[in-house]
């Protein structure tokens, strides 16, 4: 047995007083969960304190929470390790633990899902459209297809991702990380017939899968590695690659210009994205109408970026290029991911861990190899 | 007051599929939960569902097996029923969106099972439960405007109408503390099981025979209670399930001299015999000083024989349990189980349509009892049992809807359930004992003298503490005295819930005066077919449950020997 401290952020509704903090000790196993430590002292001391919680073993996603300001599950995360990412956090080791952000309080640790998470699933017509006709027994599909979208089937709703989504933060619109590994999971299954309507729906809403910024918070996050962004990733490649749908958002083109640069550069040359994006992917980009009035608007921010020194003036107009070494492991890359034939999706390196990551891990140890986000969320 | 035709309590995998059924025959639904419909304890499930879809199986083999399983306590006409439906059931939620996982052609892939001939397990990982509830959920978004749905409302009352028929529910909702009356033609019990009434349990929190309890009150015989279920394969550390698919994909079962020693105990099936079966030999292992670990309360599960690829993909959940909840990598190296309480094979009385003997009162899933699994379920029956019998109670009752008028529900009701309620709020504080405090009390009573193996002494001794502890539940302490959100109110009340469970259970088990199925009796270790193959049925009365008797019902399989 051993002692830990937590920190709870209280709040109750009816007091008409602000959240405040409150310190418990609790005597608890060191792999102890850090709900175990809530639950005892609910039990022993306070038994008004508020979580939603039920199966213990990290599948009923009721107790997401932030512990140390980092979003997860109380049920899942051990007392020890928690002390541990107290004591890196400066906080003498004492864990820390609030709601999820991104979602309104109702009550202590619990948030009202329904108003941004539950909103959210229901904008992504969560139901399998059926491809038709509807076999008689079970629709004929490859043994991979199911096993893929099993990695979006375990996602168990339980908000971790949407807590510290950015791009919600910066626009509460956005359909979020569990609503969009949620559209793939249709998108992704060969009985759905309405893979090009969903893409295309979702490409077509400026707060879609554009909306997502790559910050990866949501793959950290989650404790179930669903991996929300790189779902967003496939939901993006499956509709610009394979459907050649292009949005009004500018997404696609967007993404287009940045691949090339990369391949072209080994490093983004900021001066030549944003034309190429909205004038098209080359050098002669610049030169469209679109790209000249996105050029004017975003002035001053360059010049700001200029006068802050966040720019140089000489890299950004002339780009830098990697030495040819340097280049070629860069295009190497790229050549692994996207497979030597781009539209075929069978032949593409899919950064699915139910399908490759830990084997691979594991056999390949050894090697330098495109690292999936999977393989370092193991926490 | 809303009113409907059919009103589901409880939306786990019965009551979401009783909701579409009911829903598709035309009826007003409403789907009530006291937690968010994914959050219910059908996600837990893990290993599969049963269905003879393979061309070389026969229903009836399934049948069979699960006659077998239940050790002869099982009402074969419904059991009959469950295992023709399930081919067609399983090939519906194909087609509604389930992931099953398929073989090299394409096709739904089956894999082993405890106490089944052959393999006609289909499977999601072992996410099955939570793939098929998740999935039953999208139907339910999808069908929005045909099924209300009331999330985080507490039920704390079930009411009778002049004639004696079921017409409506009082609630409580969870976030705002107001009391409600629901008024409907029907009430389906879709409420689950009472694993919390043990210590451990591999059942989750909310786990706490609410249900069973309503019926109870309300006049509603509960049957069979005394067969509770300990699962062969659930984690030292804390009682977590590890899930019978690991078995089926091969895992053994090892003692301290790294003997397999089911050998011994079921030649032909070995770790495949049926869970009361590898419960029992696992307890004796212990009991006889070959258990593993520092207490020897333990047996080794071995799952390294089977290829690290397939585990990952097949039993990724149980991996993370390791990890997170022993700290074993199980692809590696074996991990400490020992049996632990997982299902209850009773409950509330209902025939092959759901239908328990109160008119308009439906019960479906493991708060009913059909009963199918008699003495003993076979693993991935459960799924089965969930969405073919709410599925037929779902029907029933939208069809019984169709043919009445919509009865009332007086507001007395609804003040003598804010005057409960406000009985425990005005308790005084620091009167009485923590309700956990006896919660545990009651959970390791249970798990010490009513598990795998009883005897009188034993029962007689858990039945004295039960009715000691309900006294004590009267005067339970509260810390909380709000409105929103008010889990300590919820928590006296379960409590109370799970007392009543618990008594069913003992009385039942010490009136059951033989060795049956999950009931070991080592004062009446054989089993007796000429005096006890029947149900025992429990009522409420004044002085605690009155005993009856009900007739099994067998139409094609005779009792036999059983092994494995």
């Amino acid at each position: 047995m051993a002692e830990f401290q937590l920190r709870l952020r209280r709040f109750d509704p009816e007091s008409g007083e602000a959240a405040h903090w409150e310190q418990h000790t609790v005597d608890l196993e060191e792999h102890h969960s850090v709900l175990e430590g809530i639950l005892q002292t609910k039990a022993r001391v306070d038994g008004s304190i508020g979580i939603r919680c039920s199966c213990r073993a990290a599948i009923c996603g009721s107790c997401g929470v932030r512990i140390n300001g980092e979003p997860g599950l109380a049920c899942n995360t051990h007392l020890d390790h928690a002390r541990e990412a107290a004591i890196a956090a400066g906080t003498d080791g004492v864990i820390v633990v609030e709601p999820m952000g991104n979602m309104p309080v109702i009550k202590d640790l619990i948030v009202d899902m329904d108003a941004v998470h539950w909103k959210k699933i229901q904008r992504v017509t969560p139901w399998l459209i059926n491809r038709e006709p509807v076999p008689e027994r079970e629709y004929i599909v490859e043994r991979e297809s199911m096993v893929d979208v099993t990695q979006t089937m375990a996602c168990i709703q339980c908000g971790a991702c949407v807590s510290d989504c950015l791009s919600m933060e910066v626009d509460p619109g956005f359909i979020g990380p569990a609503a969009l590994a949620k559209a793939y999971r249709f998108v992704g299954d060969p009985r759905d017939d309405q893979h090009f309507e969903r893409l295309d729906d979702l490409a077509d809403d400026p707060q879609g899968i554009y909306d997502c910024t790559h910050c990866f918070k949501c793959v950290q996050a989650c404790p179930k590695e669903v991996n929300p962004m790189g779902q967003i990733m496939r939901l993006r490649r499956l509709a610009g690659s394979d459907h050649e749908i292009t949005d009004p958002n500018n997404g696609r083109r967007h993404e287009e210009a940045f691949t090339s640069l990369i391949r072209g550069y080994g490093l983004l040359h900021e001066a030549e994205l944003l034309p190429r994006s909205y004038g098209g992917d080359s050098w002669f980009g610049k030169f469209h109408p679109a790209a000249g009035k996105e050029l004017l608007a975003s002035l001053p921010v360059v010049i700001k970026g200029l006068l802050r020194g966040k720019v140089n003036p000489k890299t950004a107009a002339f780009g830098h290029k990697l030495p040819k070494p340097a280049l070629d492991s860069v295009r190497a890359i790229f050549d692994k991911v996207e497979g030597k034939s781009h539209s075929k999706r069978a032949e593409r390196y899919e950064l699915n861990l139910y399908v490759t990551g830990y084997d691979e891990d594991e056999h390949h140890a050894s090697e330098p190899s495109t690292t999936t986000p999977e393989q370092g969320s193991d926490k | 007051m809303p009113a409907h035709d059919v009103l589901i309590l409880g939306a786990g995998l019965a009551g979401q599929r009783a909701a579409l059924a009911a829903a598709q025959e035309g009826a007003n639904v409403a789907v009530m939960s006291k937690v968010h419909p994914v959050r219910s304890h059908s996600v837990a499930a893990a290993g599969g569902i049963n269905a003879a879809i393979d061309p070389s199986d026969d229903w009836r083999s399934h049948a069979y097996d699960t006659v077998k399983g239940s050790d002869y306590l099982g009402d074969q006409d419904a059991i009959e029923v469950m295992c023709s439906e399930a081919p067609a059931e399983v090939m519906h939620l194909e087609h509604i969106g389930v992931t099953f996982h398929r073989n090299e052609r394409g096709e739904l892939d089956l894999r082993a099972f405890g106490g089944a001939s052959m393999n006609r397990t289909a499977y999601v990982a072992d996410i099955t439960g939570q793939a098929i509830l998740h999935v039953l959920y999208e139907q339910l978004l999808k069908h929005g405007k045909q099924v209300d749905r009331y999330e985080e409302w507490f039920v704390t009352d079930l009411v009778r109408d002049d004639a004696g028929c079921c017409c409506g529910a009082i609630a409580r909702d969870v976030r705002t503390g107001r009391v409600e009356a629901f008024t409907a033609k029907n009430v389906i019990l879709a409420c689950g099981g009472a694993g919390q009434v043990y210590h451990p349990t591999t059942n989750g929190l909310i786990v706490t025979g609410d249900g069973i309890a309503l019926a109870y009150r309300l006049g509603a015989p509960l049957m069979d209670m005394e067969m509770v279920q300990y699962h062969p394969t659930t984690l030292v550390e804390n009682g977590l399930l590890i899930t019978e698919g690991a078995r089926g994909e091969g895992a053994i079962l090892l003692n301290s001299d790294g003997e397999r020693f089911m050998e011994r105990y079921a030649p032909n099936k070995r770790e495949l015999a049926s869970r009361d079966v590898v419960s029992r030999a696992e307890q004796t292992e212990i009991l006889e000083g070959r258990g593993v670990g520092p207490s020897k309360d333990g047996i080794y599960l071995d799952i390294t024989q089977v290829p690290r690829k397939r585990i990952l993909e097949a039993l990724r959940e149980i991996v993370n349990v390791g990890r997170d909840f022993a700290g074993v990598d199980i692809t590696t190296e074996p991990i400490m189980i020992r049996p632990g309480q997982h299902y209850i094979m009773g409950g509330v009385k209902t025939d092959i349509h759901g239908a328990t003997p109160i008119e308009g009162l439906y019960a479906a899933g493991e708060v009913a009892c059909v009963s199918v699994h008699g003495g003993n379920r076979l693993g991935a029956n459960s799924l089965l049992d969930t969405l073919i019998f709410g599925r037929r109670a779902g029907v029933h009752a939208a069809k019984r809807a169709a043919a009445m008028p919509m009865p009332s529900v007086a507001h007395s009701h609804v003040l003598d359930q804010e005057a409960m309620i406000s009985a425990i709020l005005a308790r005084p504080a620091g009167a009485g004992r923590r309700i956990s405090e006896i919660k545990a009390e009651l959970g390791e009573t249970m798990n010490k003298h009513v598990a795998v193996y009883r005897d009188e002494d034993g029962l007689s001794t858990a039945l004295q503490t039960v009715k000691r502890l309900r006294e004590e539940a009267k005067t339970a302490h509260i810390d909380d005295r709000g409105t929103v959100f008010n889990q300590d109110v919820l928590g006296a009340i379960e409590l109370s819930y799970m007392l009543d469970c618990a008594e069913a259970t003992v009385v039942g088990a010490l009136e059951r005066k033989e060795s049956r199925g999950a009931q070991f009796r080592t004062d009446y270790p054989d089993r007796n077919d000429e005096e006890w193959i029947k149900h025992i049925e429990l009522t409420i009365s004044d002085d605690g449950p009155d005993v009856s008797y009900s007739d099994v019902t067998v139409t094609q399989w005779q009792p036999e020997v059983r092994t494995y």
